[in-house]
This record gives structure tokens, C-alpha cells and sequence, in this order.
């Protein structure tokens, strides 16, 4: 997986919260997966690596750096644009829990 | 080289943002940032985008950003161009990614002030139709008939009564060197326009149709379906402005149909026939003149 990772400052550790107007760009404190109600999975069998759902995911959760698609299920919302857009129906959306 | 899901790279620049699941406002600025790179500045004035990439210290632009006071989006990038070429960087991008509200009415003033002065600066409004981040107010880029919280339908009236803002046009009756309309239903060609500001020596404007599942009240998985019926029913356009010239993309030969692309959206579920044909006929004009005037 090639995606940020949540890296919330650690007790003694080095990264102090920042005071005053600025703070570093692209730290995540937080995880966005609570939003999601339905999981997209991936049928690799199925998927033809057209990287339409790549293309259109608002998020960018899903990583296309590896042989096959992998979706970051730590930031994916569930939103299922990119099941809706993939044109052989290569992605299922579960009830998380169901999954 | 073109740009597409091949070409465009895999790493995130915007990345961990709390917008609603399905938001095309946050599609619009994570494809930008593919195209215009980490060397890029970005302002941000209030809307959905800053609020949901800003949250301290929560910070989903892994590029640079900031805020700017509501209307003064065009005068910040002035700034930031003027300071990034002094410390020598001029192949940072500036950019700003401005909601309907903030282009239209309130940001509208420094914007033209930035193409007058032809600021190397990159202006992309991203249109939801409506000032969503404060519960969903009609702009003036708000289609008549829309159901907002401060544009209600009753039966007298039924949602908003002005027709959207013709703000492309307005900026390019500035003479700019670079104007475009987009969807993000139709990514590659947003893609190409966004390339091209990129490569643009002084100012460039992106107006990109981008649905709110929340304030058009819509499934969140049709957001790229809306934003392409948008163009194929005629009710969204895209087009250029270059040298001084208009140039249609798409001109299609038949409209899709208007009713079927409203009865998806709740904002629109109060309409009646004559609604229909009130924006069917305002289309019909606005094509007609595009069709006149800007194809050869
Ligand atoms: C001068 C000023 N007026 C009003 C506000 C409140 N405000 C914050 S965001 C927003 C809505 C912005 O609408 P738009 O530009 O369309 O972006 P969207 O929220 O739809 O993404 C408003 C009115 C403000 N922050 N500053
Ligand atoms: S849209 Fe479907 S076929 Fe295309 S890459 Fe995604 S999962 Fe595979
Ligand atoms: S469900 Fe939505 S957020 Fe999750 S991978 Fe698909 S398009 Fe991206
Ligand atoms: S309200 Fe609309 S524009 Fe704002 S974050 Fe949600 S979906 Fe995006
Ligand atoms: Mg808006």
C-alpha cells in the first residue's frame, strides 16, 4: 500500500503540536473509515486495469503502484463512485460488518 | 504528454480530508494537484475544501496552502506569485481553488483585479451551485428553480428565480490568455485544461461543474454520472476561451434529457412541467448564441 498513513504525535515524542498561524502540510491525525457504511472490495479476477476507479475516487484510496488496484481502507468513505463507474462491475459494495 | 489514469501519478497531494463521502469539490483539487505537482502554492478562501483540508492539526494538503479572506482569493495569489518569484521559484505553480460563491459574488472583484494585472496564477472555481458550507445557500451560480435553504419552494414560488451567472464569459470579456469550463464527468478534458493553465504565461481560469451529494441531495455513488449528464443535457457546457477566441469542445448533436438529470437531485424534486421547460428554454438560448458565436 502507497498511501499517507495517520501519524498522531506521540507522547514524548518528536513532532510537538504546532502554535501559531502555520503547521506542516500533509499530517494526519485522524483516520476517515467511521464515514463508511459500505465497503468497496475488488474482484481482481473481473478487473481489467482500465484505472477508472482510480481516476474518479475523490479520496485517492485507491492505489494503482502495485501489479493489482488495492484500496486504503483507512481513508476509502465508502462513497461507491467507483464501483458505479467500473465498467465490467469488477466492484462490490459490502455492509461493512457483512464483509 | 497527455494526461490520463495512466499517466497522472499515484502519490496523493490531498489526501485524509473530511469532505462528504462522493464530494466533487474534493476530485476537482486532488485531480489539480496531480496535474500542478507539491510545487505548487494553493489558497484556499472559506468553502468546503479549506474546511475540510484544514482541520488543525489535521492537514490534508501535503503541497503548500493557505486560507485568504472570502473575497480576496485573486489578491492572495497576486501576493504569493510576487513572493514565490522573489525567493526564486518560478516553477511554482500558484492557484486557488474558489467555490461558485467565492467566484461569482464575492471573490468576484479580486479576481478581476488578478486578470487585469495578468498574474501568473491559476484561478479554479469549483461549482456546486450553491454556498453549501455554510447549509446550502443559493450563489449566483445557482440554477433557477433550485431548492436552497434560503431559496425555498413553495407554490408561489418554486426555488430560486435568477438564472446562473454567465462567469465564464464575464472573465473572458477580460481578455485572459487562458479560460475553460470543466466537469468532472469528464475528467481527461479537465485533465487537458488543467495542463494547459499549467503552461499558461499569465492568468487562467478553470470553472468545473462539481456535484455535492449533500446539497443536491443525490446518491453519493452518481456524482460523476450528474457531472457528465450535466454536459450531455446541454445544462453544462465545455468550452475554451484562447487568443481571444471561443471554442466549443462538445457540441452534441441531441440533448439528453433535462427532466431525467433533475429527477436524480432532491433540490430538484419540487418541479413541475413548466419548471422543465423554464430551464429546457434557457438552454435552448445559451446554446443558440454559443452555437452563433463560437463555432466557426
Ligand atoms: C466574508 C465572509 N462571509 C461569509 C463567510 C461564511 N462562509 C464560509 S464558507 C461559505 C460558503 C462558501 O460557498 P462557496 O464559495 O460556493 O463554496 P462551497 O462551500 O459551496 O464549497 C460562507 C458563506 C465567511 N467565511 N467570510
Ligand atoms: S474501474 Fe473496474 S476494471 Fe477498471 S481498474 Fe477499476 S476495478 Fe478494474
Ligand atoms: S468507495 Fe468511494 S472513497 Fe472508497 S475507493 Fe470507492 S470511490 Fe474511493
Ligand atoms: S457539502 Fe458538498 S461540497 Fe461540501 S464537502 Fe460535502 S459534498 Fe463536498
Ligand atoms: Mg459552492
Amino acid at each position: 500500500m502507497n498511501r499517507p498513513k495517520m501519524n498522531p504525535p506521540q507522547a514524548g515524542g518528536k513532532m510537538k503540536l504546532p502554535v501559531g498561524p502555520n503547521a506542516p502540510g500533509g499530517y494526519l491525525m485522524d483516520v476517515s473509515s467511521g464515514m463508511r457504511v459500505f465497503r468497496p472490495v475488488i474482484d481482481q479476477e473481473k478487473c481489467v486495469h482500465c484505472l477508472r476507479c482510480f481516476l474518479v475516487c475523490p479520496d485517492g484510496t485507491i492505489d494503482k503502484s502495485g501489479e493489482q488496484l488495492e484500496i486504503d481502507y483507512d481513508y476509502c468513505k465508502g462513497c461507491g463512485i467507483c464501483a458505479h463507474e467500473c465498467k465490467v462491475k469488477a466492484i462490490e459494495m459490502i455492509m461493512e460488518g457483512d464483509a | 504528454m497527455a494526461m490520463n489514469a495512466k499517466t497522472i501519478p499515484n502519490e496523493e497531494m490531498f489526501y485524509g480530508h473530511k469532505a462528504c463521502g462522493g464530494c466533487g469539490g474534493s476530485l476537482t483539487v486532488r485531480l489539480a494537484m496531480k496535474v500542478l505537482g507539491k510545487k505548487s502554492i494553493g489558497v484556499y478562501p472559506p468553502n468546503c475544501m479549506s474546511t475540510v483540508g484544514f482541520i488543525y492539526p489535521h492537514m490534508c494538503y501535503f503541497g503548500n496552502a493557505t486560507t485568504a479572506p472570502f473575497a480576496a482569493s485573486g489578491a492572495v495569489m497576486s501576493g504569493l506569485r510576487a513572493g514565490a518569484d522573489a525567493l526564486g521559484h518560478e516553477d511554482w505553480h500558484v492557484y486557488c481553488m474558489a467555490g461558485d460563491g467565492g467566484t461569482a459574488d464575492i471573490g468576484i472583484q479580486a479576481l478581476s483585479g488578478a486578470i487585469d494585472r495578468n498574474d501568473r496564477v491559476i484561478y479554479i472555481c469549483y461549482d456546486n451551485e450553491a454556498y453549501m458550507n455554510t447549509g446550502i445557500q443559493k450563489s449566483g451560480l445557482t440554477p433557477t428553480g433550485t431548492r436552497t435553504t434560503n431559496t425555498p419552494a413553495g407554490s408561489n414560488i418554486h426555488g430560486a428565480i435568477q438564472p446562473k451567472k454567465r462567469i465564464f464569459e464575464i472573465v473572458a470579456a477580460h481578455g485572459i490568455p487562458y479560460a475553460a469550463t470543466a466537469s468532472v464527468g469528464y475528467p481527461e478534458d479537465y485533465l487537458r485544461k488543467l495542463e494547459k493553465a499549467a503552461a499558461c504565461p499569465g492568468t487562467s481560469f478553470i470553472h468545473v461543474l462539481a456535484p455535492c451529494p449533500t446539497g443536491w441531495q443525490a446518491p453519493s455513488e452518481i456524482t460523476i454520472e450528474l457531472a457528465k449528464e450535466a454536459v450531455d443535457t446541454g445544462m453544462w457546457f465545455l468550452a475554451e476561451y484562447e487568443n481571444g477566441q471561443y471554442h466549443l469542445n462538445k457540441n452534441p448533436k441531441e440533448f439528453a434529457s433535462i427532466e431525467a438529470y433533475l429527477k436524480k437531485q432532491g433540490r430538484f424534486s419540487h418541479m413541475v412541467q413548466a419548471d422543465f421547460d423554464e430551464l429546457a428554454a434557457q438552454r435552448d438560448e445559451q446554446w443558440g448564441r454559443m452555437r452563433a458565436e463560437w463555432c466557426d
